[in-house]
Order: C-alpha cells, then structure tokens, then sequence
C-alpha cells in the first residue's frame, strides 16, 4: 500500500513555547503526534532540546482559525490613516514634563 | 478573471520584490509551490537520511564523550527533518507522500549521503566538509523568501553551530594523535572533498533550477558562487589541520583573491544523483524498513486515542 | 581487599551505559521522526548518567583511570549491568516495555539514592530521577497504547513480556557488593524495592491488558558478571575503537 493512502496519519499540531516567565507563548512550529498527551511531550523532546522553554501549549492545527489573506486591505489598512492613536502625534511643548 | 490572476502575480511579485516573505496562504504562482515544496522536501530528505551515515558511528564511538556529542548531532539532524517537513506542509503538501517520493527514488536528497563511513574520521570530515558546506547554503536560506523555509532556516543554523565545529574538533584531535590517527584524517579528507564540492550541485550553467532560484530569492546566491566561498574558507582550515586537499591544481589567484580548484567529477555526480552511488540502495532501503517496521506502532497508537475519545465520551454520557 | 563502593558504582554505570547503547541503535530507525527524537533524548539522559557514575567510579577506584576506561577496557566478566538490559531491542514493543520494567525499578532505586549516605550518589541520582520520571512516563504510556492499541500490537506486547519477565527477577538480588553498601547506608536494600514495583508495574499491565506471567524461575548472574551472550557482541561493538587503537586521544 502506498504511505499516502493511509487515512491513519497521525494529526498534525502547532506548538506554542512560553521561553521564560512574563513573556506570551510564541508559535515554534508543527508535529505529528497520536493524541494531546503526546502531542506536548513529542513538543517538549522535539522543541525544547535546549532549554527554549518553561511551558507549552498545543492545538490541532486544524482547529487554528485564521484571518483570510485575501482581505488583507479591508482587514488591516483601515488602521493605517488614524495616526491619532500613537502619542507621536500630539506635540507636547518642550517646557511640560511627564506626559 | 484573467485579470485578478494578474492582479494577484502583481502583489507576489511586489512582495519578492521588496524583499519581503511569502507566507502560507498567501496566493502564489504554481511554479514557485512546486519549486518550494520540491526544495524543502529535498531538503528535509537530505536531513533524514543524513542520520544513516554517521548513525553508523554511535554505537562505535570511541569515548563517552564524543558519542554523546554525535547522539546529540543527528537527533538534531532528525529535528531538521521535522521542521522543514513541516514547513513544506504548510504549502499544502502531505509528509506521508514526501517520504513516499523518497522511498520510491522519486524524489531526490543530498547526494553526499550515498558515500559510506569507512572510519571514526569520517564522522569528522562529515561534521567539518559536510556541515560546512550545508551551513554556507543554510546562512543563505536563512533569507529565502518563503516565510516558514525562512524560519525553519533561522533555527535549524542556530542549532547546527555546533556541528561543524564537533568535526572540526574530532579532525583536530586526530591530527595531533598518533601517526596512524592522523592517516585516518588524510584518509577521510581525500573521500568527502570532491563530495562536498558537488553538494553545491551542478555548475550553474548546467543546473536547471538555479536561474529561477535566484530570481525568485528562494537562494540568494548561486551554486559556483557558494563552491568559491566553501573553497576560501575550507583551505586555510586544513593547513592549521596539516591535512593535505586532494587537489593539486588548487592555489591561491592573486588577481581574483579566491582559489583556483579542480571540478569534482560530474559524471559521478549524475551517477550518484540517479541512485548509482555506494550506499544509495542501502539508505532507501534503510529509510523504507524504518517506516514498513513502524507502521504498525502508528497505527496502534491511533487506535488507542480513538479508544480513548470513545471512553471519555462514554464517561461523560454516563 | 575489594571496594565494594566501586563495584556498586560500576554496576549502576554499566546498567546506564549498556541500555544506553542499545536505545542508540534505534537512533535514525524508529516508527517516526518525532519518536526517533524522543528516544535520542532519553539515550542522551541515560548515557549522561553512566558518565555520572562511571567519573565517580574512577574517583573512588583511585588508579587515575578515567570514564573511558571504566566503558572500553573492562571485558565481560567485569560488566555489572542487568542482564534485561543487555536484550536486543527487538521491536517498539520490546524496546518500549524493556524500558517500562527498568525505569519503574530504576526510579525506585535511585529515589531511595537521593536520600543516601553517600553525598555524591545522593547528588547524581537527585538530578537523574527528574529524568527518569520522564521516561517512566513515556515508556508506560507507551506500553498502554501498544497493549490497549490493535490486535497486532496486543500480541507484539505479549510476545515481548515472554521474552523479558524471566530478567526482572535479578533486579531485586543481593550481590555481595550490594550488602555492603546497605550497611553503610549507601544503598537501598533491593529486594525492598520488589513490592511497590509489582504494584506499579500491575497498575499500568491492568491498563494494558497484560498479565503478570506465572513463571517462578528467574535468570540471574548478570550483576556479578555472569552475562547472556549479548554482551559479548555489545562489547565487540562499543570497544573496537579504543582497543584497536589504544592509548590514543579522541
């Protein structure tokens, strides 16, 4: 039988690493792995070999739901004409302190 | 709709253009795909079947140290593979069809893993030529323009730092041993040399992909170009070595400021590369045992999780 | 006179430095990437944990010898390892359930080293239980998966508990180095060991639908140099280098 035509792949999971305390959990990559359990434990052998990280998540990739790129413009350029929402657009005079 | 198709090739070629990466979902023409996903699959292969050579060499290894060092080196190498399969997935191909291409010689790997291990010192030419050569394409890589093959790149040339210098290391500790030890180090440098040369691939008037590659910043520099810089880089190291490379045509060109080397023997390369090396059938047919062996172990641990779901849904409707 | 210390250390040494060797073989074979991973890690823990031993070994040997020496220059008759260890690898399953039935006695014995006379032992086996947690779990959830998985994996399961059960029982033998060390308090008394990893090793068969075979009799010999034929080809293997080519630099 051909590899591909086994249905029973193993799912694929993205795996998220949190490297120290304070910071958020960063997307490392993907793996294959039969259920959850193994999932965070093939995540740890597989990402953390050299101390990248002090915690995991995993989520079946096909649960991941992500923005369409094809709407790029309608989703994200509409930020760009409101400057007024970063403090570089307000002039403070020179003469005022801690603002 | 011609028209958006247009459109859509316009905005690729803009973000190419501009240097910026493709990323997953973003449209792309097919040719680009099928390059992306042929190379990094290349790739991934090479990694793979990359650990058989040196894995070759655990078991014998000549203190507790250095086969720590060399578990160590092809786990990453396996880890390699892992990436970069994954990152030729998110462009919609399947793993499990990868590696069939790869079992079934329809897909190609690195050349140089089809030369066989004869001494430790390989394990050191291996880390040293090998790695060196694999790190100068890598460092290139790390700048592809495919998003995912980018930042498989960036971590697989933080981890491979230390490949090259564990061959190095074992070169050196050779080089300075016995008599007999330093012979096993020429031994080594005279069978992976010409190897190594031609893991660069063809010369770039004769290679197919090159021009395309470079067009569309999936390399950023072509074979010839990387071959020289191998070279400039590799010579000096195997003076401080006191190994000597198998080249007598090899000397420094005041004019040019790289050297001037011997092509390795391209009709070999085509006859490795169409699985006519030394070890090509024996490292297919090693990859294909590993897989047909652990079938049966995939499958029974899919089998449990269903199990499992099963029974936690049983539980929760009792 | 003998130094009861050194052959206990020798003997742990050489239980990590044999399966060790034998988890390397599967380095580049196993069922897929991210297992031959897996495996390639814990090799790694356990290799690490023969140098522990094999260093301290030296140390308290006192001939100036070094690791290497304890690993490449001692022959068969001098190896101390289980004989369970020593095992072909087999398939996954008797890979896997080799390293359920150690880790379970091995996370005994050295949790009872952490509390141990013996500062030093004291000290590697604290940092080599959080390893051998790990693989303890890894390898019992993977002897439930292959025992609770489907028919063939059932009866790869079962096939391998015939070959291995009749090496359990040496675990928990006194050898004569060993009584010393319980006087000092270096080490636990192993036959002490025997119940809790019964129960634990029932508790995750009864998840795997195994049984405890019925066998009575056990082989035994390979903590006081008495091997199966194994570890003669073990040996042949991992020396080669340095006998071929002794005193050299590596």
């Amino acid at each position: 039988m051909k590899h591909s035509e086994n249905k029973k792949n193993w799912p694929l999971w993205e795996v998220f690493v949190r490297s120290k305390r304070g910071l958020g959990h960063k997307h490392v990559g993907s793996l294959r792995a039969s259920d959850a359990q193994m999932a965070v434990e093939n995540a740890r052998d597989v990402y953390t070999r050299r101390q990248e990280g002090i915690s995991i998540w995993v989520v079946e990739s096909k649960n991941i739901i992500a923005s369409d790129p094809g709407q790029i413009d309608s989703l994200f350029d509409p930020a760009s004409d409101k400057p007024y929402r970063h403090p570089t657009f307000y002039d403070v005079p020179n003469e005022v302190k801690n603002i | 709709m011609k028209n958006m198709e247009k459109d859509k090739e316009d905005i690729f070629n803009l973000i190419i253009e501009k240097d910026d990466k493709i990323e997953p979902k973003d449209w792309m023409p097919e040719k680009y795909r099928h390059t992306m996903i042929r190379q990094i699959s290349q790739h991934a292969h090479s990694e793979v079947v990359g650990m058989l050579p040196e894995g070759n060499w655990i078991t014998r290894a000549p203190s507790l140290r250095r086969k720590a060092a060399l578990l160590a080196k092809i786990q990453d190498e396996a880890g390699h593979g892992l990436y970069l399969y994954s990152a030729a997935e998110t462009l919609g191909a399947d793993r499990e069809e990868l590696i069939e291409e790869l079992h079934t010689g329809k897909a190609k790997y690195s050349s140089i893993f089809n030369y066989p291990t004869l001494s430790w010192a390989d394990i050191g030419a291996i880390g040293w030529l090998v790695d060196g050569a694999a790190i100068m394409n890598q460092v290139m890589l790390c700048r592809t323009s495919y998003g995912p093959y980018s930042r498989a790149m960036v971590r697989i040339c933080k981890e491979e730092s230390f490949h090259q210098r564990q061959g190095f290391d074992i070169l050196l500790t050779l080089c300075r041993g016995t008599i007999e030890q330093k012979e096993m180090a020429q031994d080594a440098l005279n069978r992976w040399w010409y190897p190594s040369l031609m893991m660069f691939g063809p010369k770039d008037k004769d290679s197919v992909h090159s021009a395309y590659s470079v067009q569309m910043k999936i390399k950023r520099l072509s074979n010839d170009e990387l071959r020289q810089r191998f070279v400039d880089t590799t010579v000096p190291q195997a003076e401080y070595l006191g190994i000597k490379i198998p080249d007598k045509n090899l000397k420094f060109n005041e004019k040019t400021g790289h050297y001037d080397f011997s092509e390795p023997d391209w009709n070999e390369f085509y006859s490795v590369i169409n699985g006519n090396g030394p070890c090509n059938r024996d490292r297919i047919k090693v990859r294909n045992q590993a897989y047909e062996n652990g079938k049966w172990v995939r499958d029974a641990a899919t089998a449990y999780a269903e199990k499992q779901i099963l029974k936690k849904i049983k539980n929760e409707t009792l | 006179m003998k130094n009861f210390k050194t052959e206990y250390l020798l003997h742990l040494a050489d239980n990590a430095l044999i399966l060790s060797h034998r988890l390397g073989e599967w380095c580049g074979h196993a069922p897929i990437l991210e297992q031959d991973i897996a495996l390639t890690n814990i090799t790694l823990d356990i290799l690490g944990q023969a140098r522990y031993f094999y260093q301290y070994a030296a140390k308290s040997d006192n001939k100036g010898k070094s690791e290497d020496y304890y690993a490449f220059f001692r022959n068969e008759r001098d190896f101390k390892n289980l004989l369970i260890l020593e095992q072909p690898n087999g398939d996954w399953a008797q890979t896997m359930l080799r390293q359920f039935l150690y880790d379970n006695y091995c996370l005994l014995l050295y949790q009872s080293l952490t509390e141990c006379s013996d500062n030093q032992i004291a000290a590697i086996a604290s940092k080599a239980v959080k390893e051998v947690k790990y693989h303890y779990k890894f390898s019992s959830e993977w002897v439930m998966r292959l025992g609770d998985g489907t028919e063939e994996s059932k009866k790869r399961l079962e096939n391998a508990l015939e070959n291995l059960w009749i090496y359990t029982g040496e675990m928990f033998e006194i050898t004569p180095y060993e009584t010393e060390m319980i006087k000092l308090g270096i080490a636990p008394d192993p036959s002490k060991l025997k119940h809790k990893w019964l129960e634990n090793t029932q508790n995750i068969f009864k998840l795997s639908n195994l049984s405890i075979p019925k066998t009575e009799w056990f082989q035994k010999g390979g903590k006081t140099g008495y091997h199966t034929e194994n570890l003669g080809k073990i040996l042949t293997d991992l020396q080669y280098m340095q006998r071929s080519y002794p005193n050299c630099n590596w």
